[in-house]
């Protein structure tokens, strides 16, 4: 597989922004420095980078409560994204949002979702428009094993499939809807096994593996952008945190996180890159220092932020 | 000049805002070659192809959304759902996501979107055919509410409506679809939020919404008749609400009733008499009366649905015990 020099560098700063973007999150949440709900997407750092890798600034991508990783993937600003997690004026949403609502609309961000399955229809949408108006754009939607067992995963999936929209619907199985196992919420092993209703590709993929992720995004992107329709992309991963910051996680076996984080998908890619002679271990440690860096840079600045003032409530609600 | 049914008003508001800007397309059930299930989107398909006249399978959720993600990436769509009562099916596409999503983002979005739905009982459609929900997305931060009465007002207020950049719950009563009245050829808009006062009077103000409006409009006939002087205002947005209208109205004849088909029970209405309540109430000179239908499902049979539906006799009486 030929992958551009850059794009996979791109690809390891993006994990590692990811993962230690989330960390930090999580201290500062205990800390009580962010507030409100906040799923973190430790574990899942492939998924958004090898697809986002596929994707151009034009394209669009609807994410999930889950979304920090997406949005950093699609070139969301760490500054502005830590500042809504603080609830101050500079953030992305002027401290509207929060974590389950950031959206960058000028980078095809539409936003993450605080309800379960929202996401499907709007991404049909945002292909639709790229259909209306004959251009090549693609949009991703990303969602969740347990998304894939709402009314909206049904519409969503057969309007892009009989239209030939382009949407590419990247399924991240981390195996749990919050408590309930995959197991007991479906009756199919896969949720790609669901693509066979709407007679479009249905793809499995080791949703740990950045490289694995990239080519099969990369195909349904080629799909999508030549007319021939959506693509179900099934990415099988694992968060490592519980399903927002404070779930105690009683519903699944240390093991099982065990044996998942044997296969973290960033140490296998360092492995990777090494092997392919893309980067030193010397070169990544340096990566390594600069991200986490930006991560505190952008922390300072959450922190040094004005919050709105009250009557700022008010403002935005109609155009 | 030329009279047009407010059917065929809403389809010439339509056809002109397509021809006029090629972001505008109609998407719903059966509203291509079937011409929409009350006939209002008839032809549009022959004038702009199954490009701009979509028709969707049976899947509401996708139909909103749909409409909802092309309007944040930059198109105009004007979405039916063919009942009024099947927006539960895509609520949330529409109270979750369409609504906030300006706010949610801070101010970041546009959501230039129109849903076109009927309401209204008198077919014996029964329950989950009839309903009159506009409260509903009255009390939803970032959507508009607009529901005309007339030919002339559906027409104006279709066209602001799709060229405002929020989404608008347009809300049309389908018992009203034939009638007819004076409608312009040329395009022309009337602003959201401005009520529109049908008929002056100076004894008691009727504030009465979509088929409405024209019981209380021949009640004022009836009336005048016996010496009562009613005025008619017809809000035709109810999100924004054009208060100031109606408090000038109640600070000029110091007696209120309130009509529409919803029911009664945290209806539009309810809203409207706590408005006055706050803001007139030391020009009342009686109690705040509303007339609309009961607390109950709509019934079926066509006797239980006249005894739901306000009638002319109920609007009478609670004029009268108003100015008594």
């Amino acid at each position: 597989m030929a992958i551009e020099r850059e794009t996979l560098q791109w690809m390891y700063r993006n994990m590692l922004t990811i993962r230690y973007f989330e960390e930090r999150v999580a201290e500062l949440f205990a800390a009580g420095k962010c507030f409100g709900f906040v799923h973190l997407y430790v574990g899942e750092e492939a998924v958004a980078t090898g697809a986002c890798a596929n994707l151009r600034k034009e394209d669009y991508i609807t994410s999930t409560h889950r979304g920090h990783g997406h949005l950093i993937s699609k070139g969301g600003d760490l500054k502005l994204m830590m500042a809504e997690l603080f609830g101050r004026r500079t953030g992305y949403c002027k401290g509207k949002g929060g974590s389950m609502h950031i959206a960058d609309v000028e980078l095809g961000i539409l936003g993450a979702n605080g309800i379960v399955g929202g996401g499907f229809p709007i991404a049909v949408g945002a292909g639709f428009t790229a259909k209306y108006k004959g251009t090549d754009q693609v949009a991703a939607c990303f969602f969740g094993d347990g998304a894939s067992n709402q009314g909206t995963f049904h519409e969503g999936l057969n309007m892009a499939s009989i239209w030939k929209l382009p949407v590419i619907f990247i399924n991240e199985n981390n195996f749990y809807g919050i408590s309930l196992s995959q197991r007991r919420s479906m009756n199919v092993p896969d949720v790609a096994a669901r693509a066979a209703a709407y007679n479009i590709p249905g793809v499995v993929v080791d949703g740990n593996d950045v490289l694995a992720v990239y080519e099969a995004v990369q195909e349904a992107v080629k799909r999508a952008r030549a007319g021939e329709g959506p693509t179900l992309i099934e990415c099988k991963t694992y968060r490592y945190r519980g399903h927002f910051e404070g779930d105690p996680t009683v519903y699944r076996p240390e093991e099982e996180v065990r044996e998942w984080k044997k296969k973290d998908p960033i140490p296998r890619f360092e492995e990777k890159l090494a092997q392919m002679g893309i980067m030193t271990e010397e070169q990544m440690k340096q990566v390594r220092e600069e991200i986490a860096g930006k991560i505190e840079e952008a922390v300072k600045f959450a922190e040094e932020s004005p919050w709105p003032s009250p009557e700022e409530v008010l403002e935005d609600v109609y155009a | 000049m030329r009279k047009l049914t407010m059917r065929a008003a809403i389809n010439e508001a339509l056809r002109q805002e397509m021809r006029r800007d090629p972001n505008v397309y109609v998407i719903g059930e059966d509203v291509g070659v079937f011409g929409g299930c009350f006939g209002v989107t008839a032809g549009l398909i022959d004038e702009f192809g199954p490009k701009r006249v979509i028709d969707t399978p049976i899947t509401e959720s996708a139909i909103i959304g749909n409409a909802l993600g092309a309007a944040a990436t930059g198109l105009r769509p004007v979405a039916e759902i063919m009942f009024m009562d099947f927006v539960g099916v895509t609520m949330d596409q529409i109270y979750n996501q369409a609504a906030k999503m300006r706010y949610m983002f801070g101010g970041k979005a546009k959501i230039p979107m129109v849903i076109r739905t009927a309401c209204g009982a008198g077919g014996s459609a029964a329950a989950q055919h009839s309903q009159s929900l506009e409260a509903w997305f009255m009390h939803v931060p970032g959507l508009k509410v607009v529901a005309p009465s007339t030919a002339y007002d559906a027409k104006g207020l279709l066209v602001s409506s799709i060229r405002d950049d929020n989404p608008v719950i347009f809300v049309e009563h389908k018992f009203i679809y034939d009638l007819e009245g004076e409608v312009p050829e040329d395009i022309y808009s009337i602003p959201l939020g401005k009520a529109d006062v049908k008929r002056q009077g100076s004894d008691v103000t009727v504030i009465a919404t979509m088929a409405m409006v024209h019981k209380a409009l021949e009640v004022a006939e009836e009336l005048s008749k016996e010496g009562i002087s009613v005025e008619v205002i017809d809000p035709r947005t109810l999100q924004p609400l054009d208060g100031e209208t109606i408090i000038e109205s109640v600070k000029k004849t110091h007696k209120v009733v309130i009509v529409h088909e919803a029911v009664k029970f945290a209806g539009p209405g309810a809203e409207i008499a706590a408005m006055i309540a706050e803001e007139a109430f030391d020009y009342l000179d009686a109690p705040i009366k509303r007339v609309a239908a009961p607390f109950t499902p709509v019934p079926f049979s066509p006797v239980l649905e006249q005894a739901y539906i306000p009638s002319k006799e109920k609007i009478i009486a609670a004029v009268k015990e108003a100015v008594a």
